[in-house]
């Protein structure tokens, strides 16, 4: 109990107002503790509040009820940036900054002295490959550069949490599946405690110690998996038999799911026979 | 890029040499009176006598310093009052209507109330150039504010930034190609308004010299006038250009 992390207590998340017609309950009384060094993804059909849940842990929701700890720490609708970093999809770099001002940047909003910008930058740059682009705007840079530079923004401010949404979805297959070998090794240089937010069923297997599934809207935990694979993990861990049954098994867990989420963006069915 | 800016650039030099063609020939056969269209010769004669006497200068000083003081306000006020709009998302889909809807409205319709509250001299072209050009910058200010990309604010805010930080260096950056695009709209629609009011009732300023050569009837003076406002405003406006491309590209 004494290595846990984050520790998520019930949380139900509304939108709008209980009695309101169009009152969305995105979750609904959610709770999980997060180990340190763990990675965990949370994984569900569009819409299950996973996003929302990794917001409320990153202090940038309130949650409507229920409480969210970090080292202890009450995290309460305010974000708490030496403790945790967010790395969001690609196009959440500065456009109107080169790669290293939009590092400076992260570093200065974090409040980390500016002699120190530089050398960090740099050092997380050459962590993902990326020091010779650092004079680039991330305009100039491919889709997958660009995740990776972001990736690195992440990392430099050197947090122990890392709070991941969705951040390879813009990515085609083949460098998602680099990126995440890359996100494998730098959990086990750095053991930092990472969340991940995912639709892909191989991400998840393929990064996770942890697989949360979560129901359709309203989201709940429906069950989690643990994947027994040491990180860093090679891509070897893909071809062997227990990363495809550790697949089906997530995939036959959200199939309904799935389907319950596309039922609610149809037309209701007619309530009387014969309307 | 290269071979396109040049076919452009020559399309607007042959333009312009045309209408210039045009001009001399048209009065070189003497079917046109000189009292509608004097010969260029003339005018530019004109123009050269009318730049040694300090009374133009006087005038043109007039002129800028009226269009700097509207456009500075135009711009405070625009800047204010577009970025106070958009804190609420209510006030932005109320407000943002009805200033774009006064926009259509022909300003110059008020004019002789600016003339009425502000007086014949300086004071009631600088209000009304100010008037004129808020519209503009204040829309696209509400324009550029209205839809900076959420995303943005929010990586911002999970890496801590507060609310300086967040306006110094993601909204500001974020928003200020339609901000200067807004400027750039309202400084020339600036010019154009002061010179107009000065013309329509004024003591002074290039716009009352032009009213006054032309009740004089004399010709050559009105176009001499005309040229150096035209040859003001194409200047002016390549300048205005090659800043913007400038702040952009930064």
């Amino acid at each position: 109990m004494s290595d846990t992390v984050i520790s998520i207590k019930n949380i139900t998340q509304r939108y709008g107002a209980a009695d309101q017609p169009d009152a969305v309950l995105a979750l609904d009384d959610v709770s999980l503790d997060i180990k340190k060094g763990e990675f965990v993804c949370l994984l569900g059909p569009s819409g299950c509040g996973k996003s929302t849940l990794l917001n409320i842990v990153g202090g940038l929701f309130k949650p409507t009820s229920g409480t969210c700890t970090v080292n202890g720490r009450l995290v309460d609708g305010e974000p708490h940036p030496d403790k945790i970093a967010f790395v969001f999809q690609e196009s959440t770099l500065f456009p109107w900054y080169t790669v290293i001002e939009n590092f400076r940047i992260a570093l200065k909003f974090q409040g980390i002295p500016e002699a120190e910008w530089d050398d960090r930058a740099m050092r997380a740059l050459k962590a993902v490959g990326m020091a010779s682009f650092a004079r680039h705007y991330p305009e100039q840079l491919s889709v997958g550069m660009r995740q990776r530079v972001n990736m690195a923004r992440g990392i430099c401010v050197d947090t122990e949490i890392l709070l991941m949404d969705e951040p390879f979805a813009a990515l085609d297959e083949q460098t998602r599946m680099v990126l995440g070998e890359d996100l494998s090794q730098l959990l086990a240089a750095t053991g930092k405690t990472i969340v991940f937010v995912t639709h892909s069923l191989a991400e998840a297997v393929f990064l996770s110690d942890r697989i949360v599934v979560m129901t359709a809207r309203p989201g709940r935990i429906k069950t989690i998996i643990h994947v027994n694979e040491p990180h860093p993990r090679s891509p070897d861990f893909m071809l062997e038999p227990r990363f495809s049954e550790l697949r089906n098994e997530c995939y036959a867990l959200l199939r309904d799911e799935i389907r319950a989420t596309m039922a609610a963006q149809r037309d209701p069915q007619p309530q009387i026979a014969g309307v | 890029m290269e071979r396109s800016s040049f076919a452009t650039r020559s399309v607007q030099i042959a333009f312009l040499a045309i209408m210039g063609g045009a001009w001399y020939f048209a009065t070189q056969s003497g079917s046109i009176s000189a009292l509608f269209l004097p010969k260029p010769a003339n005018v530019y004669a004109t123009l050269e006598r009318l730049m040694q006497t300090a009374s133009f200068w006087s005038a043109v000083t007039v002129t800028i310093t009226t269009i700097l003081k509207a456009f500075a306000i135009a711009i405070v006020a625009g800047l204010v009052v577009g970025y106070a709009v958009t804190r609420s998302k209510l006030a932005t889909q109320v407000i943002e209507p009805v200033i774009a809807g006064l926009f259509t409205v022909p300003i110059t319709l008020f004019f002789p109330m600016f003339i009425l509250f502000f007086g014949i001299g300086t004071g009631s072209k600088v209000a009304y150039g100010a008037t004129y050009a808020f519209f503009p910058i204040a829309l696209n200010t509400i324009a550029a504010f209205a839809n900076m990309e959420e995303r943005y604010l929010r990586a911002a805010r999970s890496m801590g930034a507060g609310r300086f930080d967040t306006f110094r260096h993601v909204l500001l950056p974020g928003t200020l190609p339609v901000l200067i695009t807004g400027m750039r709209i309202g400084f020339f629609i600036c010019f154009a308004s002061v010179l107009g009011g000065e013309t329509i009732s004024s003591v002074a300023g290039i716009g009352r010299n032009i009213a006054l050569a032309a009740e004089l009837m004399e010709s050559a003076r009105m176009y001499a006038w005309i040229v150096f406002v035209i040859f003001t405003s194409v200047t002016l406006n390549l300048l205005v250009y090659s800043l913007e491309n400038h702040i952009r590209s930064r």
